[in-house]
């Protein structure tokens, strides 16, 4: 039952995520890519979890290493995103 | 309330984050409120994740505290004209990670099963052999395809799309046989011979990632770059279903969704369609295809193309991927603030797919203070386009090859284009002679109301900046 309900979660975020970006000027788009390119560092929620007292030490060193990685991709991909919006922001006033 | 209840909670406060965050990434005026509220939608659930019984704190902080601190570094260190390679690297590592994730979760399973001998060894399920079998294939895909994007991008590996004959054959075998040793796998995950499925997948996987993007060119990367975004998404997605976790569900799907979005407005603006951008490995070879233009080329000093600006009363500048090379975008914005101070109407005119990432010349632009009302798309220059006393062209190619409208033998022949040669004189800044990034001949360069001025962007623009100031 937990499967189907995660997939219908996913199904239903797949429907949602086409309607968001229906129309995006072009000059967004780079951040809009880093920015959600950011959001996909959230499988660092999943590192973490995989990094458990109970796995043996195998996988928690990839855990640790999937950690290591998801982490740089979400703090830079914000940072990175943020410095752009700043540059944008001075001019659209 | 118990903690998992909290935690779900809060993943769903996350979620709504994550989608307003998106959405409000998509205006102008409220997009850095949408990347920070995504960005605490993040922190929260990563705060939360924390609280899980069970986890290893010295790995679990250590790991966070070493990236979070090489993120910070690289982000702050990067120059604005290489950020395609900074996000494609950024990309490459969230589809390594998303690997490892359905990777330990599988170690965790067999290892926890061989704990347990003297039992029947409990199986992971066919469902969740599937998904650790898609984690690894689209993390490896976008990890190794991100990380040679990054060499591309950066340089390092050469800009031009690489073919070898047979290599569509090669490429489909590849995932053929990714597709039939994950089937194998999943049907029987506790198998004695599972664990050399499963690494074989992995490899095959990573192979594939490189073999995708040998065969796309330069001209071609903001689609590659976009897709790679989606993927990593997707496989976010895939090690959310590994784990059970709703979260990384949603927000992988989100980022993989609307990442695919943003590919198919990248090869709308080429008229083209994603699966011929994958495989027609365009660009490699010289002058494979499309007519050979006739004219001269007919090169111009800085010096004299300074007197014909000087009179002119309506510019359009389009800038290119040679712009972001040569860091020229500084230099341009100055010349035209002193185009405006000479009573001419300045404007930038940005192609869609101009650069190497989706919105590249707008990023730059942006870097230089250039004012926004300056920018105008391809579309609103093109009309009055006649009127324009002179269109300069800064490192762009494909997109104003004329050859993409009246040329039907063209490899680029229905793509949109800025109409430059429709201005009453071009100027074509360009580092040397050859055929440039994309490997076509441009007819545009030999038309008769065309002048070259060859050399480094940014010295060129920069001596017709002195010649004005000195005037």
């Amino acid at each position: 039952m937990e499967l189907i309900l995660l997939l219908f979660v996913f199904v239903l975020a797949a429907f949602l995520g086409f309607e968001l970006i229906a129309k995006i000027p072009s000059q967004l788009h780079t951040p809009l890519m880093s920015g959600s390119n950011a959001i996909s560092g959230i499988t660092v929620v999943g590192a973490i979890l995989a990094v458990n007292t109970s796995s043996s030490g195998l996988s928690a060193w990839l855990g640790f290493a999937a950690i290591v990685l998801a982490t740089i991709n979400v703090v830079g991909g914000y940072m990175v995103t943020d410095r752009m919006l700043a540059m944008f922001k001075k001019k659209v006033k | 309330m118990d903690a998992s209840t909290i935690v779900n909670l809060s993943y769903i406060v996350a979620a709504i984050l994550f989608i307003f965050g998106i959405k409000m990434l998509g205006k102008a005026d409220s997009a850095k409120r949408g990347n920070l509220l995504s960005a605490v939608g993040m922190l929260l659930a990563v705060i939360v994740t924390l609280l899980s019984k069970g986890l290893s704190y010295p790995l679990v902080i250590g790991g966070l505290a070493i990236g979070s601190a090489i993120g910070f570094v690289a982000a702050k260190r990067v120059q604005m004209t290489g950020m395609p390679e900074l996000v494609a690297l950024f990309n490459g590592f969230g589809g390594l990670a998303s690997l490892l994730v359905g990777l330990a979760e599988y170690y965790r399973a067999k290892m926890s099963n061989n704990l347990l001998e003297s039992v029947p060894v409990e199986e992971l399920s066919s469902f969740t052999a599937t998904v650790i079998v898609l984690a690894i294939l689209i993390g490896g895909i976008t990890f190794t395809g991100s990380i040679y994007a990054w060499g591309k991008l950066s340089g390092k590996l050469g800009g031009r799309a690489l073919t070898f004959t047979g290599q569509k054959a090669f490429n489909a075998l590849l995932a053929l046989g990714i597709i039939a040793a994950g089937i194998v796998f999943s049907i029987s995950p506790g198998s004695g011979l599972a664990h050399t499925i499963l690494i074989t997948v992995l490899v095959l996987s990573l192979l594939l990632g490189i073999f995708a993007v040998m065969p796309i060119g330069g001209g071609d990367m903001p689609v590659v770059i976009s897709l790679l975004n989606s993927c990593s998404g997707l496989a976010a997605c895939a090690a959310g279903f590994v784990i059970n976790n709703n979260v990384l569900v949603v927000a992988g799907c989100l980022v993989g969704a609307s990442g695919l979005i943003l590919t198919i407005i990248m090869c709308k603006a080429m008229n083209r369609t994603l699966l011929n951008v994958l495989v027609s490995g365009f660009g490699a070879s010289t002058q494979a295809n499309g007519a050979k233009s006739t004219g001269e080329l007919k090169p111009i000093s800085p010096e004299d193309a300074y007197y014909i600006l000087e009179a002119a009363k309506n510019v359009i500048i389009i800038p290119g991927y040679g712009m972001a090379v040569a860091q020229a975008q500084h230099a341009v914005k100055e010349l035209g603030a002193l185009l405006e101070e000479n009573d001419c109407e300045v404007r930038f005119a940005i192609h869609p797919v101009a650069g190497r990432m989706p919105g590249h010349m707008n990023v730059l632009l942006a870097e230089a203070d250039v004012p926004y009302e300056q920018l105008a798309e391809m579309d609103d220059v093109n009309p009055m386009i006649e009127m324009v006393d002179v269109a300069i062209v800064i490192g762009a190619n494909d997109v104003v090859n004329p050859a993409a409208g009246n040329d039907e033998t063209s490899p680029i022949y229905g793509m949109p284009i800025i109409e430059a040669h429709k201005a009453k004189t071009t100027f074509c800044l360009k580092r040397g002679k050859g055929a440039g990034f994309s490997g076509l001949e441009n007819q545009l360069f030999t038309a008769p109301k065309t002048r070259m001025i060859y050399g480094d962007a940014k010295a060129t623009v920069t001596s017709m900046v002195a010649q004005f100031k000195e005037s």
